[in-house]
């Protein structure tokens, strides 16, 4: 290993002013370890006085080598790298993974398995934007809002839990189907939950939408226009927020969501608020859809009769000796996924979050890469920054919505 | 294929004589590297593809020449249609020529590329490694850059274990 150079002005002679190498800006230095950079994210900052000239964002710090790791596991068991990448996001990361896993071996999805995937990725939906609006109060020091969505988030999880086993870790969505059928409380627990969150949504909204404070902070700051946030590859909310009627849920329907009715909130403003407004608006559109879905929740199996492939359920494994032998293979060589390469995305709470998988005939991914979305909407933050206040840069952050796992990976 | 990639495959087939693939309704299009800028212009200026959904590159060492395959994933809003460019590079002193003139968003994704794979963008803006640490030897996500510990062999995968073994056979 060689010597790690001490960091100086230096290695950002050509990302900062011509003022900065003269003594006249301050460069300050925020995080990694810094309450408003959600995580472990380092931003160098070139400031006049107060306000931000230039924002260098500097990530790594929790990179963990999931694509690497992944290449060394079959498919199934490469599987739970997903679940850390976006802890926030869980399902939907299994989701995109999974689906490329079944467009690359071929192998259908039964309806159940589909309604239910829906249900629980929206769900997983309100809770990301959950902690999402909580630590955007807390970032505005509104202390409370935090309080009542991690309250919220909470049933959410419960549910997570109970059907299967995990607050967040879930590695519920598996290639072919689900884990396990929900509980027989799943449904009940759901529609609780529905009922309950309409109010709470309504709530928030009287808390923040209004506040004067809230305004103030907000309107206006932190401008994005659609040219720059296409080219910079900025999606989800964020791209929404800028005018952009982009959502692969709509584009591309997956998981049967031409079935459902739902709308794509859409702000032309393109400032902090546009972005808080989008996501409080998803909020009410994934109830409609998980509603809708559990309305028409079909029966049936959950998983793939495809025994090459899905692994057979465990009550089979004691009476039938194909069954056995297929859970055995499945389990400890893996399956052989045909050669070629895929990339899937799906629409994850923070934009396109996409899987490359390239197959080489063998029971092992080749190579995966993880398309998050946080990466290029974190990308965007030096351009929407300029000129703002310190102050500001905070709300900013918060408005991009980063998780630094889905980052860094 | 679908019917609204077909005019644009053959615009590029007639600029840049590519080769293309089909695999479940991807189509991937292989450029060569001098002709990767020009191909992403066109593809955004007059085929809408404004979003670059992901860049990324697969190592193909020690079965395949050229070593890397660098790629681009494209998304067209408004035609609803998505394709794929793969830039063959050459193992030994792999070079591109940097895209960050077409979408910003290249900037760090090729910084990423930098970084894991070791693959140089020519005029890159900002040539830092992006996640590993300033100082680290290696590119983590190339196929002869060992895991961390010594993967056990088994029948089935002894030989394609043994030909990326760190340690020298006889």
């Amino acid at each position: 290993m060689a010597q790690i150079e001490e960091i100086g002005i230096g290695q950002f002679k050509h990302l900062v002013s011509e003022r900065a190498l003269r003594g006249e800006t301050m460069l300050l230095n925020m995080g990694p370890q810094h309450p408003s950079t959600h995580g472990v994210l380092r931003l160098i900052l070139e400031l006049d006085g107060e306000t931000v000239i230039n924002c260098i964002p500097d990530i790594g710090y929790l990179h963990t080598g999931v694509e690497k790791n992944m290449e060394a596991k079959t498919y199934q068991k490469a599987e739970v790298m997903t679940d850390r990448l976006d802890y926030m996001n869980t399902m939907g990361n299994n989701l995109a993974y999974v689906m490329a896993v079944e467009k690359l071996i071929d192998v259908d999805v039964p309806p159940r398995a589909q309604a239910l995937r829906v249900i629980l990725v929206e769900l997983q939906r309100i809770a990301s934007h959950l902690v999402w609006l909580g630590a955007f109060g807390l970032d505005l020091a509104a202390m409370s809002v935090f309080l009542y969505c991690f309250r919220e988030r909470e049933l959410v999880l419960d549910i997570f839990e109970m059907v299967s086993g995990q607050r967040m870790m879930t590695t519920y969505i598996r290639p072919g189907g689900l884990w396990r059928d929900v509980p027989v409380e799943f449904e009940k627990a759901v529609r609780d939950f529905v009922k309950l969150f309409h109010k709470r949504v309504d709530e928030y909204e009287r808390l923040m939408t209004r506040n004067p404070i809230f305004l103030d902070r907000l309107v206006g700051i932190g401008y994005l226009d659609k040219k720059t946030a296409l080219s910079y590859g900025v999606t989800g909310p964020m791209l929404r927020a800028s005018g952009v009627n982009w959502d692969l849920r709509k584009a591309t329907p997956y998981l049967g969501y031409d079935q459902y009715d739902f709308n794509i909130p859409t702000r032309e403003e393109g400032d902090t608020y546009a972005r808080y407004i989008v996501r409080i608006e998803e909020l009410r559109e994934s109830l409609r859809i998980i509603e809708q879905a559990l309305n028409k929740l079909p029966l049936g199996p959950v998983r793939s009769d495809n025994r090459k492939f899905v692994p057979p359920p465990r009550s089979e494994i004691g009476v039938s000796m194909e069954a056995l032998i297929h859970h055995f293979k499945l389990w400890t060589e893996g399956f052989l996924a045909p050669q070629g390469s895929i990339y899937n995305a799906v629409e994850s709470p923070r934009g396109e979050l996409g899987a490359f998988l390239e197959s080489d005939g063998g029971p092992k991914p080749y190579r995966v890469h993880m398309r998050t979305p946080s990466f290029d909407n974190l990308a965007v933050l030096p351009e929407i920054t300029k000129g703002h206040l310190v102050a500001d840069l905070v709300a900013i952050l918060a408005s991009v919505d980063i998780v630094l796992g889905d980052i860094d990976r | 294929m679908d019917k609204k990639l077909e005019p644009i495959v053959k615009d590029l087939q007639e600029k840049f004589s590519i080769t293309y693939e089909e695999h479940r309704g991807e189509v991937h299009c292989f450029v060569k590297a001098e002709q990767i800028v020009e191909a992403l212009k066109l593809l955004r200026d007059e085929h809408k593809f404004d979003l670059l959904s992901a860049q990324t590159a697969v190592d193909y060492y020690p079965k395949m020449s050229p070593r890397f395959h660098v790629i681009y994933q494209l998304t067209s809003l408004e035609k609803i249609a998505f394709i794929q460019l793969r830039v063959p590079v050459n193992g030994d002193n792999p070079k591109v020529p940097t895209a960050t003139s077409v979408y910003d968003t290249c900037n760090w994704r090729e910084r990423e590329l930098m970084d894991m794979f070791g693959i140089e963008f020519e005029n890159h803006p900002d040539p830092r490694r992006i996640l590993m640490p300033e100082g680290t030897e290696g590119h983590p996500l190339r196929k002869d850059f060992p895991l961390g510990y010594e993967e056990p062999q088994f029948t089935f995968n002894f030989e394609e274990i043994n030909i990326r073994k760190p340690y020298a056979k006889e």
